[in-house]
């Protein structure tokens, strides 16, 4: 092992107790972090389950032959916007109806015909789930000959769009004031470190260390310290996950990568801090 | 191989903390920095370790002006000098012989010659029995004998003292002194900033004493320099 890597490890050991201050410090700075975004990971999962609800329906006005609806479709498909049309015949709205709306069974049972029109159910593509571009293709669904009526719930769609712009104001607000503050706190941990060891980086350069051979061990102390405070803070929002997923409701975790991200945060935030601090502490000696 | 000349040190306030200082120490020289609290012995060690540099005038070690050094430049001097300090500076978490090894791990030694190195200066200085043990086992007299051997291990041309008497009692003060001659004897040049003047009237070493910043005495410039370097 190189003596860079041994003094950076041996830091742990001749300091136990700094040590283990700065990377909890770390830890549960990255830890509001992390919550945070998991907070936001499982908004934009509701969001994306709400979003895949917006729809376009087409009714199609009765005794439309099905050439001319299956050549719509076709048509349909090729816009950008449009990721599925499904076409629900007259007999399939009513089997639905019937199946959703038990309350009526009544009223159902003593049709003598069904009243339902077929229509084209539109699923638009992830991008597109917008007021705007719902209106837009409802917009061009108009020259359709056969479309008796279309709808597609304007108003939820532009509460939805609010919705959506309120979480990315408020993520980033919130999340920026979360990363600063975080930010803060791990270099002031870390800058604490240091000048504990003032005293040591002195007598180093007293006895003739360069200050790349005074700061190596320190930067990688810093990566290190980032990195373990990092993989507890993803530990501690896996607990607080599973706490949530058990008791509360059902939740969804960080990706592998993005869990690495953390890390790497950690790591990276540990590294800067160290270098301003023995940088800072080097100027002085 | 050390020179200052005309050299003037002030602090940002204006007041001089040297004054039209001019002197120079020979190779294998023992002097004596002499002079109350204040007067200007500590500042003269640090111009010669470049941890500070003159407001005016020239300090040359080894020939080089210090003002013309870069930061790694200074690492290099200070690994050809040997400094040791009243408070010793050790590091407090490592033992007697790591303390004197990191002295030499720094200059990128290989480490199948460190041990062997380390054990023989700490031999010399009187300490080889307790190479395993921490700063906070031994005395004081011991702490500044590891000090001493950590300034040794890099084979300096001068060893910079300043005060390592300072905090030793009579005895200590005695063995730390011996042992400062004895390293002289064998060549290397030793600059011993203190205030104890007992220490100095027992030998015949060149004084150089300081009042208010200014040299205001160098025997050499008498007795000394005619009856060459060491007693």
């Amino acid at each position: 092992m190189s003596l860079t890597m041994r003094e950076a490890f041996l830091a742990f050991r001749r300091w136990p107790a700094l040590s283990a201050l700065s990377v909890t410090t770390i830890a549960f700075a990255l830890f509001v972090v992390g919550l945070f975004g998991l907070v936001l990971l499982n908004l934009r999962e509701t969001l994306r389950g709400i979003e895949e609800r917006v729809e376009i329906v087409v009714y199609v006005t009765r005794g439309t032959p099905v050439e001319v609806i299956t050549v719509a479709i076709d048509d349909l498909e090729a816009f950008p916007e449009v990721q599925l049309v499904s076409y629900v015949t007259e007999e399939e709205a009513l089997f639905q109806a019937q199946r959703e709306l038990i309350e009526f069974q009544g009223i159902f049972s003593e049709l003598e015909t069904n009243p339902l029109p077929a229509s084209l159910e539109i699923q638009l593509r992830p991008g597109y789930r917008t007021a705007d571009a719902a209106e837009r293709v409802a917009q061009r669904l108009e020259g359709l000959p056969f479309a008796e009526d279309i709808r597609y719930g304007h108003e939820w769609v532009e509460k939805l769009d609010n919705l959506r712009g309120v979480a990315a104001v408020v993520g980033l607000l919130i999340g920026g004031a979360f990363a600063l503050a975080s930010v803060i706190i791990i270099g002031t941990t870390i800058r604490m470190s240091v000048m504990q060891r003032a005293r040591e980086i002195n007598i180093m350069r007293l006895v003739g260390a360069t200050d790349g051979f005074v700061r190596r061990p320190f930067l990688i102390e810093g990566c290190l310290k980032g990195a373990l405070g990092g993989l507890l803070a993803v530990l501690l929002n896996f607990a607080a996950f599973v706490t949530v997923d058990r008791l509360l409701w059902q939740a969804s975790f960080f990706t592998g990568a993005q869990a690495a991200i953390i890390v790497a945060l950690g790591t990276t935030l540990g590294f800067a801090s160290s270098a301003l601090s023995v940088d800072r502490q080097l100027r002085r000696v | 191989m050390i020179k200052l000349s005309k050299v003037f040190v002030a602090y940002a306030k204006g007041s001089l903390a040297l004054r039209d200082v001019t002197f120079h120490v020979r190779k294998g020289e023992f002097a004596f920095l002499t002079g109350h609290s204040g007067a200007g012995k500590s500042t003269i060690l640090r111009l010669i370790y470049a941890d500070m540099l003159p407001t005016s005038g020239d300090v040359r070690v080894s020939g080089f002006r210090t003002d013309g050094l870069n930061r790694r430049d200074v690492a290099k001097l200070r690994r050809r000098l040997g400094i040791v300090f009243q408070d010793f500076r050790l590091l407090e978490d490592r033992t007697a012989e790591e303390n004197v090894a990191f002295a030499l791990e720094v200059t990128g030694a290989r480490s199948g010659v460190i041990a062997p190195k380390v054990m023989r200066v700490l031999t010399q200085v009187g300490l080889a029995g307790k190479a395993r043990q921490y700063p906070g086992q031994l005395s004081g007299g011991e702490q500044q004998r590891v000090a001493i051997a950590r300034a040794l291990i890099n084979d300096p041309f001068v060893l910079l003292a300043d005060e390592p008497t300072g905090n030793l009692d009579e005895r200590a003060t005695r063995g730390v002194f011996q042992l400062l001659r004895d390293i002289n004897s064998h060549g290397t040049a030793v600059l011993m900033a203190t205030h104890d003047l007992d220490l100095v009237r027992q030998t015949n070493y060149r004084t150089l004493e300081l009042q208010d910043g200014a040299l205001v005495f160098d025997s050499a410039t008498d007795e000394q320099l005619a009856r060459g370097a060491t007693s």
